[in-house]
C-alpha cells in the first residue's frame, strides 16, 4: 500500500490506516487518523523530511514515520 | 475588590497567545520558574472591567494535555491540580483562525477538566484574506462557550476579552464529551479506583507519560497494557475530532478561492536547494556582523560610563580597602558584564525575529537531514546558534527536539560552541600576543577570533559524532516541526523578549561575577604567615640590599620610553630638571607594586595559586594565570576580572589591565603572555566547560548528575591535552 513517504509533490491521500506502534500521539492528535486528508506540499533539498498539510496543519515530519502512514492516493 | 481573577492562557503554538499576553498586560509582566524545574513561568497582571484585577499566566504551548515534554507538562501540572497554587478560575485558549480544527482539541481537552472556559480566535483580522467566515453566535452554541475574536496585530477585541474574563462565572463547565463512551467497561473500574476524582482526569493522569521512567514502569493500568491505552487515546482522539467537525461543520467556510499563495512563494526561495542555504548562510554572516561590528559603538559607550563611576567612587569616598573593593573589585566586575549587554541584545533580538517571522522553521526543516549523521537533528541547528550568546538559553531551547538521545547529544556538545564569555578572554589575549597586521585584507586578529568560532562548531560536531556512536539510548526519532505561515513580526513581542532575555543574563551572570569579586578581594588581601604580616620590612630590605628587581626596571624604562615618546609627538620636551624627579616617583611606585606583588604572593590566593603551580606550568602559566583559570571555572569571564584584582591589589596604579599583562614577566625576564602560552589559553578556553550556571541547568534539564559531570570531565581532559600540546609545539 502506498504511504505519505511515496507522494509526489503537490499530490494529495485521504489516510487509510497506520501502524499505531510508529506514529506517536502527538500526530495523531493533529489529525493523522483514518478519513483525513494529507497533501505533499514539499521535499526538503536531501529528499529527507517532508513538509506536509496534514488536515489543515502545516508540519514536517521524516520519512521514517511517514512511510508507516498508509494511504489512498486522490485523482485531481 | 477581593482578590484577583486568576487567569490562565492556553494555546497551540504559533497561535499569537504571547501577543494576547502582551496585549493584556503590557510591561506589568514577571518571568520566573516553576519550583523545581527550568520550565521559565510567564505571569501578569491586567485591569479588567467593572473595577477587577486579573492575574495572567501564560502557559507554555502545546497541542494536547497529553505531554510530551517538560514544557507540556507544566500546562497538565497546571490545569489538573485543583489545589495548586496557579490553578486557574477561568482557562481562556487562544486559538488561530486558520487551524482552528486543530486548536479546538485542545479547547475541548480543557474545557473537559471542568474548568470555565473561553475561547480566542486570533488573527482575526486576516479572516477576508483568506476567504474565512465564521458565525460566531451558532459557534458559541455549539461549543458551549463564548468566543472573543480578536486581532493583536491590529489590537482589536482585547477590551471584549476583558469583558468576557470579568464575567467568567457565567460561563458553561458542561463537558464536550462523555469520555466513559470510549470504554464504558475499563470507566466504571476506575470510577470504582477512584470514586471520588472526575473520571476524565483519572483517565489522563493514567495515559500521561510521567517524567519519571522507573515511576512509568511501575503505574498501575488496571488490567490495560500500555498498548491498550493508546488505541483508546486514538479512539478518544476520533470522538473530538467527531465533535469539532460537527460544531464547525455549518459556523465556519472557507472560500479556497480565495486563499493566496503568498507562503507557497516564499518558501519556493527560503527553502531551495541552493538559495535555501545560501540565505541561511548570508543570515548567519549578518548576526555576526551584527554582533562584532555594531555593538561594538554601544559596548565602548557602556565602558567608558563604568571607567568614569570606578573613578568617581574613588574620588569621592575616604580611600582604603572598602573603596578600593568597590571600585576596583565590585564596579569592575559588573561592568566586565555590562559591556557585553549589545551583543547579548543583538543576538537575541536576531534569534526572536527569526522565530517570530516563522523562517526558523524553515531554518529546521533545511538542516534536519544534514544534523542527522552527527546524532543531531533539524531543531539542534537553533540551540547551537543560541549558543554563541549563552549556553543556558540554548541548553533550555533544546526542549522542542522529540528525541531524547539527540537531544541529549545537543545539550551535551552546545558548550563547545563560542558564548559571549569566552569572548572578553578572547580578545584581551589576541590583543596581546596575535601581531597586528593583514592577509588579504583580513587582519590576523579578526582571523584568529574567527577561527576560534569555527574551531568551537567543528568541536560540537565532533564531540556528537563521537556520543552518537557510543551513547546507548534506544528510542524513536520522532521528528515534527510545524510549518507557520509567514508573518510580519511584531515591533512588541520582539522588544519585550529581548529586553526580558538580556535581563535574565545580566543579573544571572552579575551575581556569580559579584561573589567572586569579593572573595578574590579577601582572599588576596589577607593572610596568615609571618612573610605576609611583614612584607612591607622584608621587601624594603631587600630593595635596599640589591635594588629593585628586573620587573620593575622594565617597568621603569617603559614608562620613561613611553612619556619620552608621547611628549616627542606633542613637541614638547620633557625638561632635563624633571627627569630625575619623575624616575624617583616611579622608582617609589615599583617599590610599593613589588610589597603589593610581595603581599599577594603570601596571601591565601598566593599558596593557593602556588599550589597548583605544577599542574599548570606545563600549559606555559605562572600562578596568578593558575589563579585566574581556577576562579574562571565558576564562569570563564571572571579570568579578566581575576587578573585584574591580582594585579592592582594594593596598587594605586591607573594602567589598563593590558598593560599590565603586557608587562608581566616570566622567571626567565621574558614576557609571560607569548604566542605559546596566549594559543594555549585560548585553547584551554575554547574547549573547558568553565561555566556553573551552564552545568546547574544541564543538571537539570537531563534530571541527573551524571551528564554535567561528564561535561565537565571530558571537557576539562580535552581543553588541558589541547593547551598542553599547544604549548609545547609552540614554545
Amino acid at each position: 500500500m502506498i504511504s505519505i513517504a511515496d507522494l509526489k509533490k503537490g499530490q494529495k491521500g485521504v489516510i487509510k490506516n497506520f501502524d499505531s506502534d510508529t506514529v506517536p500521539i502527538k500526530l495523531v492528535e493533529l489529525g493523522c487518523l483514518p478519513g483525513n486528508q494529507v497533501e505533499l506540499i514539499k521535499i526538503a533539498p536531501l529528499n529527507d523530511p517532508i513538509y506536509i498539510n496534514l488536515n489543515g496543519s502545516r508540519i514536517a515530519i521524516r520519512r521514517s514515520v511517514a512511510s508507516k502512514i498508509h494511504l489512498e492516493v486522490v485523482k485531481s | 475588590m477581593s482578590s484577583a481573577i486568576k487567569v490562565a492562557l492556553v494555546g497551540n503554538p504559533n497561535t499569537g497567545k504571547t501577543s494576547v499576553f502582551n496585549q493584556l498586560t503590557g510591561l506589568h509582566q514577571k518571568v520566573g520558574n516553576y519550583p523545581g524545574i527550568t520550565v521559565e513561568k510567564k505571569s501578569g497582571t491586567t485591569k479588567l472591567p467593572k473595577g477587577a484585577k486579573g492575574t495572567i499566566l501564560d502557559l507554555p504551548g502545546t497541542y494536547s494535555i497529553n505531554t510530551t515534554s517538560l514544557d507540556e507538562a507544566v500546562v497538565y501540572e497546571v490545569l489538573t491540580n485543583v489545589e495548586g497554587e496557579h490553578y486557574p478560575d477561568v482557562a481562556v485558549v487562544v486559538s488561530d483562525v486558520e487551524n482552528l480544527k486543530r486548536n479546538l482539541f485542545l479547547f475541548t481537552q480543557v474545557k473537559d477538566l471542568e474548568i470555565p472556559t473561553l475561547l480566542v480566535i486570533n488573527m482575526a483580522d486576516v479572516m477576508p484574506k483568506k476567504g474565512i467566515s465564521i458565525n460566531v453566535a451558532a459557534l458559541e452554541d455549539a461549543l458551549d462557550t463564548k468566543i472573543a475574536l480578536v486581532s493583536t496585530r491590529k489590537g482589536q477585541g482585547i477590551e471584549e476579552l476583558k469583558l468576557l474574563i470579568a464575567s467568567y462565572q457565567e460561563l458553561s463547565t458542561k463537558k464536550s464529551f462523555d469520555i466513559t463512551s470510549i470504554d464504558a467497561a475499563y470507566f466504571a473500574l476506575l470510577q470504582e479506583e477512584f470514586p471520588h476524582q472526575d473520571m476524565y482526569k483519572s483517565w489522563i493522569g493514567l495515559a500521561q507519560p510521567s517524567p519519571d521512567k522507573e515511576a512509568n514502569e511501575e503505574k498501575k493500568l488496571f488490567g490495560k497494557s500500555k498498548d491498550d491505552l493508546k488505541r483508546l487515546q486514538h479512539k478518544e482522539t476520533i470522538k473530538r475530532y467527531q465533535f469539532i467537525n460537527s460544531a464547525l461543520k455549518s459556523t465556519y467556510t472557507v472560500d479556497k478561492a480565495t486563499a493566496t499563495g503568498f507562503d507557497a512563494r516564499l518558501d519556493r526561495i527560503l527553502t531551495h536547494r541552493i538559495f535555501g542555504y545560501l540565505i541561511f548562510m548570508a543570515i548567519l554572516l549578518l548576526i555576526f556582523q551584527a554582533i562584532f561590528e555594531w555593538s561594538s559603538y554601544p559596548s565602548d559607550f557602556i565602558d567608558a560610563q563604568f571607567a568614569a563611576l570606578s573613578e568617581w567612587v574613588k574620588m569621592s569616598l575616604p580611600s582604603g580597602m572598602f573603596t578600593d573593593l568597590i571600585a576596583e573589585g565590585i564596579i569592575a566586575g559588573i561592568g566586565g558584564i555590562a559591556v557585553f549587554i549589545p551583543q547579548i541584545a543583538f543576538l537575541f533580538l536576531f534569534i526572536a525575529l527569526l522565530e517570530e517571522s516563522g523562517y526558523m522553521s524553515r531554518v529546521v526543516f533545511l538542516m534536519d537531514k544534514v544534523m542527522r549523521p552527527f546524532g543531531l537533528s533539524g531543531k539542534s541547528v537553533v540551540p547551537l546558534i543560541s549558543g554563541t550568546a549563552c549556553a543556558i538559553p540554548a541548553v533550555m531551547a533544546t526542549r522542542t527536539i522529540e528525541s531524547w538521545k539527540e537531544r541529549l547529544i545537543t545539550i551535551l556538545v552546545v558548550p563547545f560552541t563560542t558564548c559571549s564569555a569566552r569572548l572578553p578572554v578572547y580578545l584581551i589575549l589576541i590583543a596581546l600576543v596575535i601581531p597586528d597586521g593583514s592577509v588579504f585584507g583580513f587582519g590576523y586578529q579578526a582571523l584568529t577570533l574567527f577561527s576560534l568560532y569555527v574551531l568551537g562548531f567543528l568541536m560540537a560536531l565532533l564531540a556528537a559524532v563521537v556520543l552518537h556512536k557510543f551513547l546507548k539510548i534506544k528510542g524513536r526519532s520522532f521528528f515534527m516541526i510545524e510549518m507557520p505561515t509567514y508573518r510580519w513580526p511584531q515591533a512588541k513581542n520582539i522588544l519585550y523578549t529581548v529586553i526580558e532575555k538580556t535581563k535574565s543574563f545580566v543579573i544571572g551572570a552579575g551575581k556569580i561575577i559579584l561573589a567572586i569579586s569579593i572573595v578574590l578581594w579577601f582572599l588576596g588581601s589577607n593572610g596568615y604567615t609571618e612573610e605576609f604580616k611583614n612584607a612591607e620590612a622584608i621587601v624594603n630590605a631587600r630593595i635596599d640590599a640589591n635594588g629593585l628587581n628586573a620587573y620593575s626596571q622594565n617597568y621603569i624604562n617603559n614608562s620613561l620610553a613611553a612619556l619620552k615618546e608621547a611628549s616627542a609627538e606633542e613637541g614638547t620636551r620633557i625638561h632635563s630638571d624633571s627627569l630625575p624627579s619623575l624616575k624617583a616617583e616611579l622608582e617609589t611606585r615599583a617599590r610599593q607594586q613589588e610589597i603589593a606583588s610581595y603581599k599577594l604572593e603570601h596571601s591565601y590566593i598566593g599558596y593557593t595559586g602556588k599550589f597548583i603551580e605544577p599542574l599548570v606550568k606545563p600549559l606555559g602559566y605562572d600562578w596568578k594565570i593558575g589563579i585566574a583559570v581556577l576562579t574562571s571555572f565558576a564562569a570563564r569571564e571572571v579570568f579578566v576580572g581575576t587578573l585584574a584584582t591580582i594585579y592592582s591589589v594594593g596598587s594605586d596604579e591607573q594602567e589598563t589591565i593590558k598593560n599590565r599583562m603586557a608587562a608581566e614577566l616570566d622567571s626567565n625576564d621574558q614576557p609571560l603572555f607569548n604566542l605559546a602560552s596566549g594559543v594555549s589559553l585560548m585553547l584551554f578556553y575554547a574547549f573547558a566547560m568553565q561555566c556553573m550556571s551552564t552545568l546547574a541547568i544541564v543538571k537539570r534539564e537531563t534530571n541527573s548528575w551524571k551528564w554535567p559531570m561528564l561535561q565537565l570531565g571530558a571537557m576539562s581532559i580535552i581543553a588541558y591535552l589541547a593547551a598542553l600540546t599547544a604549548y609545547q609545539l609552540l614554545h
